[in-house]
């Protein structure tokens, strides 16, 4: 299935019937998971109306954090089965996964200042989620540092792979170390520890995360490939 | 061997040795990555000499009930984590979170046994539900100290 789907023409072809209904159900879940998350969920005991951010944090982390998770699979798919589609997937996901890495910093600290009482803090949540966009960050930089973007594949990949082992310490900071964040309140071994008119909001939101992410990274990934059909052309005219 | 496993191989004994001295250097670091102490730790490390006190730290607990007295602006509680517990004095604004049995998180300095801080967070805990199901818990009795 993976060799079958691993040429981009097969691969288009596979996600073009379904590529609408992506967007669909993109539309459809972001709609109705914001209007249960802004108007029809309850208020939280102790953070009031405040709680609502959850609704959009918690989604942004946990895409930030998966699709990093995306890049790295696929970077180690692309040095050491040398598949190039592999490296313009990876290529398609970083920027929407740096969006998101951002935006989750930027909702965590609008809700920690009412909170907390602080936008910011060195904790270990806070700072390994800052430390995972800059690898971000540093992924973009690298795979488009030279005149021909192809040379900087295999470096981005290395550092794709080498900012992996950021994602179990984004994951566990709350539970290794004392923190200012809270632990986790969903993926825990005694379930969950949100009320369950608040869960469903949030699961919703997550699907259609989920959805929309697909949904953005088929469009980049069809760019990068016309990009790159355009580059090899430019070459054969010289 | 083929090219396509010695790479795999190279990769495996890299990942191994990456998480492994990211493992050490996480160890080794412990005491900074750790955001606050405890004020089990912090007794501990008064018993065992091994705290520079002019240092400025923050320690973490939950306001212990019925320990709260103000006077004008200032203010002194004790946090405690179910062990032990330390008498904490501070003159400031409060987050709005405070209140007895709240997590909070507090920096400054160990003056004669006390803490003199300067500044107080409000911790938020991992549970979220609406304002009815905790009345009703609270009701019932079924309500939890945070602790237990």
């Amino acid at each position: 299935m993976i060799n079958y789907l691993a040429n981009p023409n097969r691969f288009l072809n596979f996600m073009k019937p379904i590529e609408f209904s992506i967007g669909v159900f993109t539309f459809l879940f972001i709609f109705i998971g914001l209007y249960l998350s802004l108007f029809n969920s309850p208020e939280d005991y102790q953070q009031g109306d405040t709680v609502r951010i959850m609704y959009i944090h918690v989604p942004f982390a946990w895409f930030a954090s998966f699709l990093y998770f995306s890049i790295s699979i696929a970077s180690i798919f692309f040095l050491i089965w040398k598949h190039p589609f592999a490296d313009i997937i990876a290529r398609s996901i970083a920027p929407l996964g740096l969006i998101f890495s951002i935006l989750t910093i930027l909702t965590g600290s609008l809700w920690g200042k009412p909170m907390w009482g602080t936008w910011w803090v060195w904790d270990a949540r806070l700072t390994s989620m800052l430390i995972l966009c800059i690898f971000y960050f540093a992924y973009i930089g690298i795979s488009n540092a030279f005149p021909r973007k192809i040379d900087g594949s295999k470096p981005a990949a290395i550092l794709a792979i080498v900012g992996m082992v950021n994602l179990p310490i984004i994951k566990f900071s709350v539970d290794w170390w004392n923190t200012l964040h809270q632990p986790a309140s969903i993926i825990r071994f005694d379930g969950p520890s949100i009320n369950q008119e608040m869960l469903l909001p949030l699961v919703i939101m997550l699907l259609g995360f989920l959805f929309m992410s697909i949904f953005i990274i088929l469009i980049n990934i069809k760019t990068n490939l016309i990009y790159k059909k355009y580059q090899s052309e430019i070459l054969k005219l010289g | 061997m083929k090219p396509k496993s010695q790479r795999l191989i190279i990769l495996f004994f890299f990942l191994t040795l990456l998480g492994l001295s990211t493992f050490l250097v996480l160890k080794s670091l412990e005491d900074n990555i750790v955001y606050f102490y405890s004020p089990t730790d912090i007794n501990e490390k008064i018993l065992s000499n091994e705290f520079d006190l002019s240092k400025r730290i923050r320690i973490g607990g939950l306001v212990k009930e019925n320990s709260i007295l103000k006077e004008g602006k200032k203010i002194s509680f004790k946090i405690h984590d179910g062990i032990d517990e330390i008498l904490v004095i501070y003159n400031g604004i409060l987050p709005d979170l405070f209140r007895e049995e709240q997590g909070v998180v507090a920096l400054g300095k160990i003056e004669n046994k006390n803490f003199s801080a300067i500044e107080i967070l409000a911790k938020h805990d991992e549970n979220y539900m609406p304002k009815e199901v905790s009345d009703m818990l609270k009701k019932n009795g079924k309500w939890k100290g945070k602790l237990n």
